[in-house]
């Protein structure tokens, strides 16, 4: 099995007991993941499965209770600049100015700049998510979408080899999520960015993802399945879901998060009672539309294996 | 309508301010005071009052506002240990608060961060805190004057200990309550711990602090009055307590306005500077 440019291997995090007393709550264990450089990976799973939880180790901002993650080759740890997050709240510092939070990101990145270089490449991201003419306004000023867009701008102004993600548009209106995943679509394939983001909205992950992660219902979370999005690379935001192959993916989606995510621990002992064991460590990667050939490699996947399919 | 409700705030103060100074010439120009019923005017000696017979003790409004004029038109004349001008006591106690009120802010700002960023000094320090904060700062006034045995500093080591508590208190709380995912943000940026307090952690923390030193001048100004009475010689509580013993009870009046009005001063100064550093989020 080839090690990706992220690799999460055997990762558990369970947090004591409330009381002190009694037994520790797993929330996940024996995670097994890699991604490739410029993939773009979506986790969905129930609330309260451990996305965030993952999200946090995987940023350096928790650590787990077992297990390592390896990026571009090396153990990780604590949070670096190497790994951009956009919060799930857009945590902007209320007392600065759009310019100043993203000034705040680029001075942390580049020290020895000067004001006028920090300025000008704030300046550069603020107009990438398309906030120009903003720069002055204080958070409290912006709506809900404009203070995302602000999160994005600070993320992407390190320049990070990975964006992480946290359930970036769920607190927005319909309308501007659209917007927003659109624009951040288009930035993160125009960039090459490796994103690691975790949703529970499943067209938002159809629509972004080249691969979906699905995580089991907690405590001791699990990943069942990795998705391969069979979608092409090129894709519109208003017309993805007419593609032949939507519905397939979707109901392939939809059927793990209402039932199988609940019931994913009897279908694993019937899959080893037929004497196909699940392997923690090689979660199958699988196609939608029933397609049940597991492709064992993580690599060479992607809109052309939809076409072999 | 904003506007109209400042205009009528405005109108029903001065009609209660006339209507008050009416009251208050009705009440003093009556000429001879009467004792109190059934006092007996032995008793009334030793109080003060029978000093005072013929003519009231109270002065008048207009007594008050030629007093208060006479002060205003020379506020900085010095003719000895008991006759100085209001102004030069003013200042000496504002002196006092202010000196006595920085150094509260040079211990208890960094102290308060320490103890705010960490848990363990937090509780560790609590019961002290708790205990040391309602005592009345006037009770460390033999203390002072026995170990440091100079009461102008005695004097601005109380208002130290009296200023201190509220802004210990506050600047500890806002650091340790700063929003986690801030703090967040400044560890995904790698920022180190310094930039961190001083980029996230005290702005972040800053309209809590400036609230505790609101309070903390508010305090350190009533208290001043009350030391410079028990250590004499200079200062604003001082001349009160003269004026009283001069039994120039207008003198006294005319000292309460201006302590109220320095007070005041002092409270918009923090009132500015808390708003200056506030955020709406
Ligand atoms: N600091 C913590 N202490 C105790 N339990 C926690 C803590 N953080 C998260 N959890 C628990 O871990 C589980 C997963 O949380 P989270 O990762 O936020 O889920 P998700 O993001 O998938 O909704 C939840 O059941 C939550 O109660
Ligand atoms: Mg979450």
């Amino acid at each position: 099995m080839s090690k990706g440019y992220i690799s999460i291997e055997g990762l558990a995090r369970s947090f004591p007991a409330p009381s002190g007393s009694g037994a520790a709550t797993t929330v996940f264990r024996d995670l097994w993941f890699a991604m490739d450089k410029g993939e773009f990976v979506c986790v969905i799973g129930h609330s309260g499965c451990g996305k965030t939880t993952v999200l946090n180790i995987l940023a350096g901002l928790d650590d787990p209770s077992a297990g390592v993650v390896i990026v571009d080759g090396k153990e990780i740890s604590g949070p670096s600049l190497d790994r951009a997050v956009i919060f799930q709240g857009h945590a902007l510092l209320p007392w600065r100015s759009v310019l100043g939070n993203v000034a705040y990101a680029v001075s942390s990145k580049w020290r020895g700049w000067t004001k006028q270089q920090v300025e000008d490449h704030a300046r550069k991201y603020i107009d990438v998510v398309g906030l120009k003419g903003s720069e002055a306004k204080k958070p409290a000023q912006l709506s809900g979408g404009m203070k995302q867009r602000v999160g994005i701008a600070r993320a992407l102004s390190i320049e990070p080899k990975i964006l992480l993600m946290d359930e970036p548009f769920s607190a927005l209106d319909a309308l501007t999520r659209g917007t927003l995943q659109a624009e951040a679509r288009r930035i993160c394939v125009e960039t090459g960015q490796t994103v690691f983001m975790i949703t529970h909205d499943i067209d938002e992950a159809i629509y972004l993802a080249d691969k979906i992660v699905l995580m089991t219902n907690g405590p001791g979370a699990q990943i069942a399945e990795i998705v391969v999005n069979p979608l092409p690379k090129e894709r519109a935001r208003d017309s993805f879901h007419k593609h032949p192959l939507y519905y397939a993916l979707r109901n392939h989606l939809i059927d793990f998060l209402v039932t199988r995510s609940k019931t994913f621990a009897a279908e694993i002992a019937a899959k080893a009672a037929e004497g196909r064991p699940h392997d923690a460590r090689r979660p199958p990667v699988i196609l939608p539309a029933g397609l049940e050939k597991p492709i064992t490699t993580l690599n060479g996947s992607g809109p052309a294996m939809a076409q072999s399919a | 309508m904003l506007k109209s409700l400042s205009w009528r705030a405005a109108t029903l103060s001065v009609v209660l301010f006339v209507l008050f100074v009416g009251a208050w010439q009705l009440a003093t120009s009556g000429g001879s005071t009467a004792l109190p019923p059934g006092m007996d005017p032995e008793y009334a000696k030793l109080l003060g009052l029978g000093a005072t017979q013929g003519k009231s003790a109270m002065p008048t409004p207009l007594e008050v506002g030629a007093k208060i004029w006479g002060h205003l038109r020379d506020p900085f004349y010095d003719r000895g240990t008991n006759d100085k001008g209001i102004g030069i006591q003013l200042a000496y106690s504002v002196a006092r608060v202010a000196l006595g009120y920085l150094i509260a802010v040079a211990v208890a700002i960094p102290l308060g961060f320490l103890i705010g960023m960490s848990p363990l000094l937090y509780r560790a320090l609590d019961p002290f805190i708790q205990i040391m904060k309602p005592v009345s700062p006037l009770a460390w006034m033999p203390l002072a004057l026995y170990t440091i045995k100079d009461s102008s500093t005695s004097a601005i080591f109380v208002i130290f200990i009296c200023s201190l508590w509220p802004m210990l208190i506050n600047t500890a709380f806002g650091v340790a309550s700063v929003r986690k995912e801030w703090l967040n943000v400044a560890r995904t940026l790698e920022v180190g711990p310094v930039r961190r307090a001083f980029t996230v952690i005290l702005p972040a923390a800053a309209p809590t602090i400036l609230t505790g030193m609101r309070i903390s001048i508010g305090i350190a100004w009533l208290v001043i009055v009350a030391a410079e009475m028990l250590v004499g010689g200079t200062g604003i509580g001082y001349f009160v307590w003269n004026e009283w013993n001069n039994l120039s009870i207008t003198n006294v009046i005319v000292a309460i306005l201006f302590i109220g009005v320095v007070g005041m001063v002092l409270d918009l100064m923090l009132a500015r500077a808390a708003r200056a550093v506030t955020y709406p989020e």
